[in-house]
C-alpha cells in the first residue's frame, strides 16, 4: 500500500529525516517509536504533505501512485488520514459544515455528486455513535472548547466519516487518561478492516495493549534503526532507547 | 449653509477624515437632477429584493427621488413615505426632528442639495410587525450625484425593523450622499440594518445619527458587500438612562476598494450600554479604515461599553487602519476596547486540507466563519440567514459576479 524509499526531509533548512525506508501493506498496523526529535512526526507530516516540510530526496508511492506529486487534499482523497497530536481549533466553522465540506470534496474527487443533507446527517449519527462522540459536539465549532479527550475522539470520528485506507495516529495517546485511551483505541479498532492499514506513533506501550501492532520500528536521529515484532515495544518500555545507540 | 461656508468640506487634516480624501470623491463633474425629471424607471420590475420567510413592505428610492410607484403608508400610527408629503401632512413633527446633525460639512452639503427623502414615523406604542425595506438605486446614463435623506422617528414604546439596501442599476460612475437621522424616544426599539451591494463605480458618503432616550434600544449594522469608496460617519448619542445600543459592521472588500467607518458613541446618561463590533475582510489591494470613539461623559456613571474591531487581511497588499478609542470622564464605568489585524490561519488551512478540503474552500470557510460572527448579532432569523447566504455567495463568486443584485438571485 505505502512504499517509502530513502526519504530525506528538512524543516527550515535543517535535515531531520536521513533516509527512511518503510513498506506498509493492507491489513497491517505499524508502530513507530523513538525519542523526541528522532523524526517520527516529521515522517507523518511528510506523508500527508505538510508544506512546512521539504522532501530533499527519495520517493513515496501510495497504491502505486506518486504521493509526493499530490497536494495534501488529494492525498486525503486517495485515503490517507492523520489523527493529530494537537487537533486544530477552527473558531466559527461548525463540525457539521467542516465534515460536510470534507465528505463532498472527496466525493467530487471520486466523481460522485454531493451528499444530500439527509444522508449526511444519518452518516454523522451513525459514525458518532460508533466512536461515542457527544451529539452536541458536532454542532459546535471545530475543536473549539473541546477537552483533550473530546478532541482525540473527534479525530477518530473524522476518521470514521472519511473511511481512509491508511491512518496515521500521531501520539493519539498523549494527554489521555486510561478510560479515554480505551475508548479512542476501541473506536479505531472498530474501523479496522483487512483493506486498511495504520501507522501509530507513540511513546507508550499502553497504547499497544489496545492496538495490537504487527510490526514495530524504532527511529533514532532521522533513521529507522531497528524493526521487529511487538516484543520490541516491550523491551523499549523497560530498557529505553540507549541500548540501540551504538 | 453658513456652517458649510465657514468650515468648507472636510480634508484629511480633520481628525475624523484622516483616512478618506473627501475632496477627491467630490472632484468629478456630477450631474444633479435639479429639474426633478422623472427617471421612467420602475424598480419593481427588476429589483424584487425579497427576504424569504419575512413579511416586508418595500419602498424604493431611485437616484435621489422617492419612487412614484411606492405605496405610501399613513394609517395614523405608521407613516412611510416621501418627506415632501410628510411636510404637508405633519409640518410640526418634521420641524421638530429634521436637520439636527451638527458639525458635519457633508451632512450640511446634503441638506443644501437634497430634494426629497423618506420618512418613517412609528407613533407611540405601535409595533410594526413587517420588515420595512428601503431600496436605494443608483441610476443614470451620465455620472450623477444623488443626495438622499432618511428621517426615522420612533415614538415612545414604538418598535420597528428597517432594512436599507443600496444597489446600482448603472455602469456609470456616481456618488451618493446620504443622511440618516433617527430619534428613539423612551422605551422604543429600532433595528436598522444597512446592506451596501453596489459596484466599484458607486461611491458613498453616509452620515448616520441616532439619538436615544431612556430605555430605548438600537441595533444597528452596516454590511458592505460591494461598493466603490464607502465612507460612513455614525454618531450615536445616549441621552436617557438604561439606553442600549449595539453597533455592528461587516466589510468585505477586494481590488482597490476603500471602506471607512467612523463611529462616535456618546454616553450622556448613567446606566447605558454600548456594544460595538466591526469586522473587515480585506482582499486585493483594498484599504479598510475603522475609527470608533466611545465618549463617556462625567454624568454617565455605570456605563457598560465594549468595542471590538477585528480584521482579516487575506492578501499581502490589503491594508487596514484601526483606531478604537475610549474617552472617559466618569469614574464608575466598565469599558474596554481592542482591535486585531491578522491573516488566515495556515495551521487551520492545512488541517482542512488533510481532511480533503481544497485551499480555496478552506479559505472560504475561514472567511465566512470570521464574517458570520457579525451576522449572529442580527435578531431577525430570516434576515440573518439571508445575509449569511449573501455573504457566502459573495465569497464564493466574488464581488458583483452575479450582475447587479445578489438579493434578486434568490
Amino acid at each position: 500500500m505505502l512504499e517509502i524509499k530513502n526519504i530525506h526531509a528538512s524543516v527550515e533548512g535543517k535535515e531531520i529525516l536521513k533516509g527512511i525506508n518503510l513498506s506498509v501493506k493492507a491489513g497491517e498496523v505499524h508502530v513507530l517509536m523513538g525519542p523526541n526529535g528522532s523524526g517520527k512526526s516529521t515522517l507523518s507530516n511528510v506523508i500527508v504533505g505538510n508544506p512546512q516540510y521539504t522532501v530533499t530526496a527519495g520517493t513515496i508511492t501510495f497504491n502505486g501512485k506518486d504521493l509526493l506529486a499530490m497536494p495534501p487534499e488529494d492525498r486525503s482523497h486517495e485515503g490517507i488520514f492523520m489523527s493529530y497530536q494537537q487537533p486544530v481549533e477552527i473558531p466559527g466553522v461548525s463540525m457539521n459544515n467542516f465534515m460536510r465540506a470534507a465528505v463532498n470534496a472527496k466525493r467530487k474527487y471520486q466523481g460522485l455528486p454531493p451528499i444530500s443533507g439527509g444522508d449526511f446527517l444519518k452518516m454523522v449519527k451513525e459514525k458518532r455513535e460508533l466512536v461515542g462522540l457527544d451529539a452536541g459536539l458536532t454542532r459546535r465549532s471545530v475543536n473549539e472548547g473541546f477537552s483533550g479527550g473530546e478532541k482525540k475522539r473527534n479525530e477518530i470520528f473524522q476518521m470514521a466519516m472519511l473511511e481512509p485506507l491508511l491512518t496515521i495516529l500521531d501520539e493519539t495517546d498523549s494527554g489521555l487518561d486510561v478510560d479515554a485511551l480505551r475508548i479512542v483505541a476501541e473506536g479505531f479498532n472498530k474501523l479496522r478492516t483487512p483493506d486498511t492499514a495504520a501507522i501509530c506513533i507513540t511513546h507508550y506501550q499502553r497504547m499497544l495493549d489496545y492496538i495490537r501492532p504487527d510490526i514495530v520500528h524504532v527511529m533514532l536521529d532521522g533513521r529507522i534503526v531497528r524493526t521487529g515484532g511487538p516484543d520490541l515495544a516491550y523491551r523499549i518500555e523497560s530498557e529505553g532507547f540507549d541500548w540501540l545507540k551504538e | 449653509m453658513q456652517f458649510l461656508e465657514a468650515r468648507g468640506l472636510p480634508t484629511r487634516k480633520d481628525e475624523r477624515y484622516k483616512y478618506t480624501d473627501v475632496a477627491a470623491v467630490l472632484e468629478p463633474d456630477f450631474g444633479l437632477n435639479l429639474g426633478r425629471l422623472s427617471l421612467q424607471f420602475d424598480p419593481r420590475q427588476t429589483y424584487r429584493c425579497r427576504v424569504p420567510g419575512l413579511g416586508s413592505s418595500v419602498h424604493y428610492v431611485v437616484g435621489d427621488s422617492v419612487a412614484e410607484s411606492n405605496v405610501l403608508i399613513d394609517d395614523g400610527s405608521l407613516f412611510v413615505g416621501s418627506m415632501v408629503e410628510f411636510a404637508q401632512r405633519y409640518p410640526d413633527i418634521l420641524r421638530a426632528y429634521y436637520n439636527k446633525v451638527e458639525g458635519d460639512s457633508l451632512a450640511a452639503l446634503n441638506t443644501l442639495l437634497v430634494q426629497d427623502g423618506l420618512v418613517i414615523r412609528v407613533a407611540k406604542g405601535r409595533k410594526v410587525a413587517d420588515l420595512l425595506q428601503i431600496v436605494n438605486l443608483s441610476v443614470g446614463s451620465v455620472p450623477m450625484l444623488a443626495n438622499r435623506r432618511q428621517l426615522i422617528i420612533m415614538e415612545q414604546g414604538a418598535e420597528a425593523s428597517i432594512l436599507n439596501c443600496n444597489h446600482s442599476a448603472t455602469r456609470c460612475s456616481n456618488l451618493a450622499t446620504e443622511v440618516v437621522e433617527g430619534v428613539l424616544a423612551e422605551g422604543s426599539h429600532l433595528q436598522y440594518y444597512s446592506v451596501e451591494e453596489t459596484t466599484n463605480n458607486c461611491n458613498l458618503l453616509n452620515t448616520t445619527q441616532f439619538v436615544q432616550h431612556e430605555s430605548s434600544k438600537l441595533d444597528y449594522a452596516s454590511i458592505t458587500l460591494n461598493s466603490g469608496l464607502s465612507r460612513r460617519t455614525i454618531n450615536i448619542t445616549l441621552d436617557g438612562t438604561h439606553a442600549q445600543t449595539a453597533v455592528s459592521g461587516l466589510v468585505l472588500a477586494n481590488d482597490n476598494r476603500h471602506i471607512d467607518n467612523n463611529l462616535l458613541v456618546v454616553h450622556n446618561a448613567p446606566l447605558c450600554s454600548s456594544d460595538i463590533l466591526y469586522k473587515y475582510v480585506l482582499d486585493g489591494s483594498s484599504i479598510g479604515a475603522f475609527a470608533g470613539k466611545v465618549l463617556v461623559n462625567a454624568q454617565a456613571q455605570k456605563t457598560d461599553s465594549q468595542e471590538t474591531n477585528a480584521n482579516l487581511c487575506v492578501s499581502p497588499t490589503a491594508r487596514m487602519f484601526t483606531q478604537p478609542m475610549l474617552e472617559i470622564y466618569a469614574d464608575d464605568v466598565k469599558c474596554n476596547h481592542g482591535s486585531t489585524v491578522g491573516q488566515l490561519d495556515d495551521t487551520a488551512l492545512f488541517y482542512m486540507a488533510q481532511r480533503g478540503i481544497t485551499p480555496e474552500e478552506g479559505r472560504l470557510l475561514l472567511q465566512q466563519a470570521f464574517a458570520w460572527d457579525v451576522l449572529q448579532r442580527i435578531d431577525l432569523l430570516p434576515l440573518r440567514q439571508r445575509l449569511m447566504h449573501m455573504v457566502e455567495e459573495r465569497f464564493r463568486r466574488g464581488a458583483g459576479a452575479c450582475g447587479d443584485c445578489v438579493m434578486c438571485a434568490g
